[in-house]
């Protein structure tokens, strides 16, 4: 295979070989399911494995192992969390939810689906740089609220929110409130000691661990009903086999996180960042300069459109995503860029690069010089691209 | 590599044919625009005697398909007279090309669009357009579908956004399914009367939302 140079971090990771040394013996030696305590010893092995994954994920939190439940991935981590609070507040006490305008798809579909079964939602909006406004969050919120959700840090622009504040507006107002951690979990510190967060969606996918796999942390006492049926697995909150490998693995995944990894991510992400903007004129920064998250840089290159700058980067090996109508299956452009009050001319030449644990400088230098070339070459034969 | 582009369109996004643009061109046009999406530019230069196309240039703003169908157009259309060239079809691109992704279609029409409209372009500065028809609602439906419904990446009459439209003595009257406030309002309004003020026999475009 030909050198590859990955920059899409933020969709999915490489495998890191050490989680696959500790979940390789889960599917060839202790492959059994998690029995109880009376059941036969593979069974038992097997449930404390599973355990012991659950009290490392919880720890890193800052919370109990009876709060942190495994699931297949965010997506079914955000489904439960807003479908789960739905299902056991909707009679009780009401049916309005608030959710941000730029959160990733499982939130925002699962909210819509929640819609059209007789519940009101409000989009909140956001600034130029993708934050909610507190004020306007707190106007919103009425004696029917029964949760809130805005994630931790944004999918495509990067920028992380002040859950602190959020998560204490909501509690003085008794509004259970949840956040998609999906692209900061072990990235960005996010203890529920200090931030008052009832529910946090997290996976392994985002963090050179396996895919399938993913959590919800949900605080002691918060109401939610079971959506996916079948066993008592989960403390009964999650029917389904127990993914005893992907639970080790990410467990595994999360432990190889380190703060100095965290800061090599950062100076990546500074240094695309801060050459593009030496090497190209007319680009702009999506998002906030430094509130952003540790391994995400997003970029406009003015008068050219994003799916011909990935593809051009293909032919390098270099893979990136855009926020481009062109590039996405629906042919919608970015919802994200339309949010922080982008036009459909800033998302046409948006492109995200997301860094990780395998990326180095050098690569960093080589896909920028790359870039520049590319941008430069587009601009020549589009018609807004001469001065 | 499984890119859904074939190698001839891959070719010809890495290196477009007859790009940039022609100083004081015999016609040119633009459809399309930075607000709403992709955005194509043609300029052609025509013998007065044999009319043949003689020179053609094009820049895009555009994705993939849009740089190659451009690209291939120009060849196509370069050498043929305006007559021949006015035949040109999306077909005609595509199969020139081997085939182009359905979904993308829309980002290569507007390349082919461009040509004929060019080519008017020049009849209209030439005195060679003879036939004048009267404005009908069908002829300023189909001159919308060529404005892009920013919201859905979509052409503004697939999305349902135009509500009504009146022809009367000259005025172009269209109702547009869109509050006044809405982010794109403006750069929809300003495209919708681009594409319908240059009709030989419309004065004015009047153009009005819901709300």
């Amino acid at each position: 295979m030909e050198k590859v140079y990955y920059f899409d971090n933020a969709a999915a990771t490489r495998l890191d070989e050490r989680v696959l040394d500790v979940l390789t013996p889960l599917y060839f030696d202790r492959y059994s399911v998690a029995t109880s305590e009376f059941g036969y010893s593979l069974g038992i092995e097997a449930r404390e494995a599973l355990e012991e994954a659950r009290g490392q994920l919880a720890d890193a939190l800052g919370a109990s192992s009876n709060e942190f439940i495994f699931t297949s991935g965010s997506a079914e981590s955000s489904n439960l969390a807003l479908k789960g609070v739905a299902k056991a507040l909707g009679a009780k006490k009401g049916k309005h939810i608030i959710v941000s305008k730029i959160e990733d798809f499982p939130v925002l579909y699962s909210a819509r689906t929640l819609e059209k079964e007789g519940f009101t939602v409000d989009y909140l909006g956001v600034d130029a740089d993708g934050f909610i406004d507190l004020k306007t969050l707190e106007s919103l919120i009425t004696p029917e609220t029964i949760l809130v959700s805005i994630q931790h840090g944004n999918q495509e622009i990067g920028t992380i929110q002040d859950i602190k504040s959020i998560g204490e507006l909501c509690h003085g107002k008794g509004v259970l409130f949840h956040t998609d951690a999906t692209h900061t979990f072990m990235r960005v510190p996010l203890d529920v000691t200090d931030i008052p967060v009832d529910l946090i969606t997290v996976s392994a996918h985002t963090l050179h661990g396996p895919k399938g796999i993913g959590g919800l942390y949900i605080r002691k006492k918060t109401p939610l009903a079971k959506i996916m049926d079948g066993g008592f697995q989960e403390f009964d909150l999650r029917g389904g086999m127990d993914n005893i490998p992907g639970a080790v693995g990410f467990a595994k995944a999360a432990e190889l996180i380190t703060a100095d990894e965290n800061q090599r991510l950062m100076e990546m992400r500074d240094k695309i960042i801060s050459m593009v903007f030496e090497q190209i004129p007319d680009v702009m920064l999506n998002g906030h300069p430094s509130k952003r998250t540790p391994q995400n840089a997003n970029i406009t290159f003015h008068y050219v459109e994003g799916e011909s700058i990935t593809l051009h980067l293909d032919m390098y090996g270099i893979a990136v995503s855009t926020g481009s109508a062109c590039f996405s299956r629906s042919l919608e452009a970015s919802h994200v860029i339309a949010g922080i009050g982008g036009d459909h001319e800033r998302a046409h030449g948006s492109i995200r690069l997301t860094v990780g644990r395998f990326n180095t400088m050098d690569e960093v230098v080589f896909v920028v010089e790359t870039l520049a070339k590319i941008v430069e070459n587009l601009r020549k034969i589009s018609p807004l691209g001469r001065k | 590599m499984a890119s859904p582009y074939n190698d001839i369109v891959l070719e010809h996004f890495k290196n477009p044919r007859n790009t940039g643009r022609i100083e004081n061109p015999d016609g040119k046009a633009t459809e399309g625009s930075p607000a709403c999406g992709d955005m194509v530019s043609l300029y052609l230069n025509v013998d007065p005697e044999t009319k043949v196309i003689t020179d053609i240039k094009f820049e895009s703003y555009g994705c993939a398909s849009n740089i190659a169908t451009g690209s291939i157009i120009t060849e196509l259309a370069k050498g043929k007279t305006i007559e021949e060239a006015k035949k040109i079809t999306w077909q005609d691109a595509s199969e020139a090309l081997g085939g182009l992704p359905k979904i993308k279609a829309h980002c290569s029409v507007l390349a082919v669009e461009v040509l004929r409209s060019a080519i008017q372009n020049y009849e209209e500065k030439h005195g060679l357009v003879t036939a004048k028809e009267d404005t009908t609602e069908e002829i300023v439906r189909k001159r919308l579908k060529k404005v892009m419904n920013p919201i859905k990446g979509l052409d503004m009459v697939a999305t349902h956004l135009v509500k009504e439209i009146d022809i009367n003595d000259g005025v172009v009257r269209i109702v547009l399914d869109l509050p006044e406030n809405h982010q794109f309002a403006n750069a929809i309004k300003e495209d919708a009367i681009e594409k319908i003020e240059s009709l030989w026999d419309i004065n004015k475009v009047i153009v009005e939302f819901t709300d």
